[in-house]
């Protein structure tokens, strides 16, 4: 199953260790990982849902390219990262 | 008086408490959320409460609530938006797709006494908020998101339209204005369920001829009331300053102001309608004291004449803004302080004549409020 990993600094304000979580999309993924933490969700996402603007995520060393839908596959054995960009600093 | 205020910067929350009588009685006694970048703070004193709005960027906006004996900080849901409809077609002025999202929190206010648990809040891109359990939740005033105005409303000094007023009326908290850059001013009688834009004699000399007079296109950068005789109000907008006296439904354009009639802040003395503090700055594309002098400015007529208050203030290479939030008048109409956007904060106590440096090298200060002792 895939590994999801967030961001050190993700850490002082929710703690969220990495997981492995069954999906097919980075949505699937990352609902899985956040299930039930919808403070933690607010961190990543905007009040639509879509990644925030200075949020990266990356699969298996790509950036997702749907940052609205967040409806990029993920393979079992994907790791993604859910990082901070260094805009927005 | 007051003898505590907060001051929101771009790096923390510091709280100023005065003691004693020597030479700098106030200090700072609480630093808070150090390092994180604070938009605005709210002494809600009816129930003793802190609020203070983060903007984390990366990881958006938060909202965070203590009680002020023990300060212990509690984050709270921050505003959010109804969810965009998918068939929507609604840019921004730069043609990208407007965020309904809480982009910034931009004015924090208290309800009437009738309404203990009652706040408001302003965001960027323009969406006015309400709670009725002090934070806990919010709802979006979807009377005002969803007027057909309100997509006409243009980006100010941010990319996106800035909700950044809001004046509950003493006489009756179902009456709230709000001000937005640029929006103009809007005006509920019924406690949000319905909105008409007011402003008639506002200028604004930024847009095409038709456009000067109506209400809708005034880059409103500041509004005040006057606790004690609520019809009169004051602007600082963003090429004038105007003063009101009939609850804002006219305007009088005040020319006369000595230095400039550009700046960010106002506020009204909270008895004397026609006492006003505002404090200028070169427009507009400088926005730095005139001559490196800082000053505040000061009408106690109306508005028929100026007083330029110096005494206290550097008057040599100081290029300090204080921004819409960042002027603030106690209860008792003697005490200001400000801060500005070079990390001053300066404090009179006689009602502007003198000033006492509090804080030279703060972070860049976007919010200073007095609280309630």
């Amino acid at each position: 199953m895939p590994k999801i990993v967030f961001a050190p600094a993700l850490q002082r304000h929710v703690a969220l260790p990495p997981v492995v979580v069954d999906g097919a999309t980075v949505r699937d993924v990352l609902d899985a990982a956040l299930n039930g933490n919808d403070r933690a969700r607010r961190y990543i996402l905007d009040d639509q849902a879509a990644l925030r603007k200075h949020m990266l995520i990356f699969v298996d060393g790509a950036r997702v390219a749907d940052r609205r839908g967040l409806s990029d596959p993920v393979q079992p054995t994907s790791e993604i990262y859910v990082l901070q960009s260094l805009s927005g600093g | 008086m007051s003898d505590r205020f907060l001051v929101a910067t771009r790096k923390g929350l510091f709280t100023f408490e005065r003691r004693g009588r020597g030479p700098q009685p106030w200090q700072i006694t609480h630093t808070d959320f150090f390092g994180d970048n604070v938009s605005m703070v709210l002494h809600d004193a009816r129930h003793g409460h802190l609020h203070a709005a983060l903007d984390h960027g990366h990881f958006g906006v938060k909202m965070h609530r203590a009680d002020e004996a023990t300060r212990v900080w509690e984050e709270l849901p921050a505003p959010a938006y109804p969810p965009r409809p998918d068939d929507l077609e609604e840019n921004d002025m730069w043609g990208r797709p407007l965020p309904w999202s809480t982009v910034r929190v931009w004015a924090l206010e208290t309800g009437g006494r009738s309404e203990p648990g009652t706040l408001w809040c302003g965001t960027i891109p323009g969406g006015l908020f309400k709670s009725e359990d002090s934070g806990a939740t919010w709802q979006i005033v979807g009377s005002l998101w969803h007027h057909p105005d309100r997509p006409k409303w243009m980006a100010g000094g941010a990319d996106l339209p800035a909700l950044h007023a809001i004046l509950v009326d003493p006489r009756n908290p179902a009456t709230v204005r709000v001000g937005v850059s640029t929006g103009g001013m809007w005006q509920t009688d019924d406690g949000g369920a319905t909105w008409r834009v007011r402003g008639q004699g506002l200028r604004a000399e930024y847009v095409p001829p038709e456009h000067t007079h109506h209400p809708m296109y005034q880059d409103i950068h500041a509004l005040a009331q006057c606790p004690g005789e609520p019809d009169r109000l004051w602007i600082q907008h963003h090429n004038g300053i105007f003063h009101s006296e009939d609850g804002g439904e006219t305007w009088r354009e005040i020319t006369d102001v000595g230095v400039s009639t550009f700046g960010f802040a106002v506020k009204v003395h909270p008895r004397d309608g026609g006492t006003a503090w505002f404090v200028p700055a070169i427009k507009d594309e400088k926005r730095v004291p005139a001559d490196g002098r800082f000053v505040v400015t000061r009408t106690r007529d109306g508005g028929r004449t100026f007083d330029t208050l110096t005494r206290g203030l550097p008057q040599q290479h100081a290029y300090d803004l204080v921004y819409r939030h960042a002027l603030d008048i106690d209860g008792s109409g003697e005490r200001l302080v400000m801060g500005s956007t070079t990390g001053g904060v300066w404090v009179s106590e006689d009602g502007g004549d003198s000033w006492l440096e509090a804080a030279g090298r703060l972070p860049p200060v976007y919010c200073v409020r007095f609280m309630a002792n």
